[in-house]
């Protein structure tokens, strides 16, 4: 099988999953690319390998506590058989974005990243209605208190900021105050009903309920559009648009492809590849809005196939990418939490994006805390050669021969972190550094060691940090 | 009593996140609507340390109220911002940013280190103790060190054996050499990555200089303190220093008297401990520290703690303050409360003015977004 479908391969998983060990590598690349994606867009087609019925007698927490919620996602994250189905979930929550320091009941969030997970790759029509119609949302964003006589214009704005138009395209603005009015007013009665208080018993959810009684069902004009507009009118009229096209395919592109600007510089810069958000909107109309179409264009093409390391690895990329590396918790056992917590210490915690907005990406992800945090993290865990995925890659180098050269020593370790490139002057570096300490014998006592080492020196480089 | 030295002088800050209950913490202790509004969470009169005959200090805070009572320290009332946010990760980001009314990115110290240190000479200019760097530190190109253990911090820590460690760090140090003329973003990791170096190699021998006689809590902010005090006695022309409270450790919803007698006792020994160790070294005249949190809390308790609230305080101390009341203590009449809550009185922006003017010797104005109305409490 030749190298570069690895590397294809492990770039794939990186970019719709969160990486592979190199065996698991090579039984994706077996299967052919197209194939590959096609079980990757489907993701209903596996069984996603998480017993949740045992998992939930070790992690009680997962069910109770706040913590527990993010938790189990990551353990999600790093055990499912369904990579790009937590993906997208990923994806989604970074854009609908609600905050668990703004929820009455956290376990409302975690329905919410079920239905991410659930109709994530569907259609972006039935996604929008869905959000519109979470709890956590509803909640978030105040259509609670938004009334018929009263109405709050918080969902109805980011609706069309945040979640489907943005504020503007090609130098123009998409919509117009008049525009958020009619929307919020359209979603007058979409509501949530009170959950039984929190004291005594504990968190209760709430459900969502439509009352017609608190709806303003007069006549509205929004987008240029007239009638007794309710939610999913506006729904079905936001879909329709050509900016709804370009902000979802440019929201893939940025987090499929390659780091694009930030969000609110998005009306007046252009997208950095036209020809590929262009295929992308294509897409969206060709197939009624349906994300996993829009994927199979993305994952298939050549703009993606060649955008290789322009990404800066989210926080989650890098802890979930670095457990399904080494292959730690794929059993029960306590430290969950801390690995959570390094995500946080990143930049990045889960069912808390800073704001509405999500999170910034990309170089922003990078700053001289967050930078040192995950070199040291990374390194700390490829250091140790105690975990099966670390020790997977000793014993894959040590059976190439009674001895390794430093360049090989090198190579190997690049190809089998998931095939990393390195600048001439940087692998030469580290080629002269493996050279220090002599011949490299496979069966030395200390080939583990100097393997480890080498890893931890590569997870430490500028390269290492995209993927 | 002033330095000559306007250089040296240093600002230390200490976070409380999770919104500090100020009714718990500066009493009104003989006001009928504080007995009214908390039938359960309240301090018990009898106990609180009296500043005068309206207002205390909670008890546990005695430590800081013997600062207070040689006139260091500025109790700033009813500070806040116009339309108060009761979100702990918004309203943290409005006082790290001073942007009240959009996402900022750039911190008010992150700001102020690029203007102390414009050519970049000391990596050591800024330097956070905790894990991740808070918005509050942050500003594009302004490197600050972000140390989660003084005693253990560096970069590629993992790699065993000291020869190993040195050789490992070497080689990082030339595979992040500043670049010119690859992408902006390889720049800006190449910058951010041999900063974080050369900040770590100096800051580990910062533990080694230091020798003292304090004992300080065994408690996080305590630690913390304590290593404020050793890098800043390490003399690394460290200007700005911060830490937090861990994390939301303030926000009380529940079972808040235990918490929060705890919280306070912790902070002020640290605090005390902090200072005792600095005017032991005779170093205490160049050190501010601010001491704030990003919200007060309800006026009413709900059975068992308070919920998010704002009008809150903050808190000035060092030998160049001006001690005293600063402010006013906001009402508690249902009629002056601003949506339900504690009227701030003061903007925070004026404060942090006041600390970047007449203590750093900066210009506030374009660190805090305008002109706000400055305190007398640097002397």
């Amino acid at each position: 099988m030749a190298d570069n479908d690895i590397a294809l391969m492990a770039h794939l998983m990186r970019r719709a999953g969160f990486g592979a060990p190199y065996e698991a590598l090579q039984a994706w690349a077996a299967k052919g690319y197209e194939a590959a994606v096609e079980e990757l867009l489907h993701p209903k087609n596996q069984p996603d390998g998480i017993d949740m019925d045992v998992m939930e007698r070790y992690f009680i927490e997962w069910r109770e506590l706040l913590a527990g919620g993010t938790a189990y996602w990551t353990w999600r994250m790093i055990n499912s058989q369904r990579p790009l189905e937590e993906k997208i979930a990923l994806f989604w929550h970074g854009i609908l974005c609600t905050g668990h320091t703004k929820c009455e009941n956290p376990r409302q969030q975690l329905v919410e990243f079920d239905m991410f997970r659930r109709l994530g790759l569907g259609s972006f029509r039935d996604i929008l209605l869905e959000i519109s119609r979470d709890p956590a949302m509803v909640f978030y964003l105040d259509n609670c208190m938004s009334h018929k006589d009263a109405i709050n214009e918080n969902y109805g704005r980011e609706l069309l900021e945040l979640f489907s138009m943005g504020v503007g395209m090609d130098g123009h603005p998409n919509y117009t105050e008049d525009d958020v009015k009619a929307c919020a007013r359209a979603f007058t009665g979409w509501t949530i009903t009170n959950a039984i208080p929190r004291y005594p018993y504990g968190r209760y959810s709430s459900r969502f309920i439509y009352n017609a009684a608190d709806h303003d069902d007069g006549e509205k004009t929004f987008l240029g559009e007239t009638g007794r507009f309710n939610g999913e009118d506006i729904i079905n009229i936001i879909v329709k648009q050509p900016a709804t096209a370009r902000f979802i395919s440019r929201h893939l592109y940025n987090f499929f492809i390659a780091d694009d600007v930030q969000v609110p510089a998005w009306q007046d810069t252009p997208p950095p590849d036209p020809e590929a958000i262009r295929m992308l909107e294509e897409a969206y109309f060709a197939s009624n809005y349906e994300i996993r179409a829009m994927l199979r264009v993305l994952f298939n093409a050549d703009f993606f196939k060649k955008a290789r390391f322009t990404k800066v690895k989210s926080p989650v990329e890098t802890v979930v990418g670095t457990m399904r590396l080494v292959g730690d918790f794929t059993t029960p056992k306590p430290g969950l939490p801390e690995i959570v917590a390094e995500m946080r210490y990143m930049g990045q915690e889960l069912a808390n994006p800073p704001t509405v907005e999500g999170w910034h990406t990309g170089k922003e992800w990078l700053d001289s805390g967050t930078l040192v945090e995950r070199i040291n993290f990374t390194a700390d865990q490829v250091g140790n050669v105690n975990l099966p995925g670390v020790r997977a890659i000793i014993d894959r180098l040590a059976s190439e021969g009674p001895t390794l050269s430093a360049e090989r020593l090198v190579q190997g370790c690049l190809e089998l972190l998931g095939h990393y490139e390195l600048p001439e002057d940087t692998f030469n570096m580290l080629v002269a550094h493996a050279q220090k300490d002599g011949e490299l014998r496979t069966d030395a006592e200390n080939f583990s060691r100097r393997v480890a080492q080498m890893l931890q020196l590569i997870v430490a480089t500028q390269e290492y940090l995209f993927a | 009593m002033m330095t000559d030295h306007q250089k040296d002088r240093v600002l230390v800050v200490l976070q409380l996140s999770g919104g500090n209950d100020a009714l718990n913490t500066i009493v009104p202790y003989t006001n009928p609507l504080y007995m009214d509004n908390r039938p359960v969470v309240r301090i018990d009169p009898e106990q609180v340390l009296p500043i005068d005959d309206s207002i205390g200090f909670n008890p546990a805070m005695a430590p800081l109220k013997a600062l207070w009572d040689e006139g260091q320290m500025a109790i700033i009332q009813g500070i806040g911002y116009p339309h108060p946010n009761r979100s702990h990760f918004r309203s943290m980001d409005i006082w790290h940013t001073c942007e009240p009314d959009k996402v900022g990115d750039e911190g008010w110290l992150g700001r102020a280190i690029r203007d102390l240190d414009p050519n970049k000479e000391n990596v050591l200019t800024g330097v956070n103790f905790g894990r991740g760097l808070p918005r509050a530190l942050a500003a594009p190109g302004v490197p600050v060190a972000s140390v989660g253990d003084l005693e253990t911090y560096g970069v590629l820590t993992g790699i065993e054996g000291a020869d190993q460690r040195s050789e490992a760090l070497e080689l990082f140090s030339k595979m992040y050499a500043p670049l010119v003329g690859r992408s902006l973003v390889k720049e800006y990791i190449s910058q951010t990555g041999s900063d974080a170096l050369g900040g770590a190699d100096i800051l580990s021998t910062a533990p080694q200089k230091y020798a003292s006689s304090v004992t300080y809590g065994s408690n996080t902010v305590s630690q913390y303190m304590r290593n404020i005090a050793q890098v800043y006695l390490a003399e690394l022309g460290t200007r700005v220093l911060y830490t937090t409270a861990p994390y939301n450790s303030f926000d009380t919803h529940a079972s808040e008297l235990a918490t929060h007698t705890r919280l306070w006792r912790e902070v002020s020994g640290a605090v005390s401990d902090f200072y005792q160790d600095l005017k032991a070294h005779d170093a205490s005249d160049n050190v501010v520290l601010l001491m704030f949190t990003e919200f007060g809390r309800r006026v009413h308790d709900n059975g068992s703690g308070t919920d998010h609230g704002s009008g809150g305080i903050a808190f000035v101390i060092g030998d160049a303050i001006q001690g005293g009341l600063y402010g006013e203590y906001p009402s508690l009449d249902p009629s002056q409360l601003l949506e339900g809550d504690l009227h701030y009185n003061n903007d925070f922006r004026g404060t942090y003015a006041t600390l970047l003017e007449r203590w750093l010797g900066l210009d506030a104005k374009p660190i805090v977004g305008g002109s706000f109305e400055q305190l007398d409490f640097i002397s």
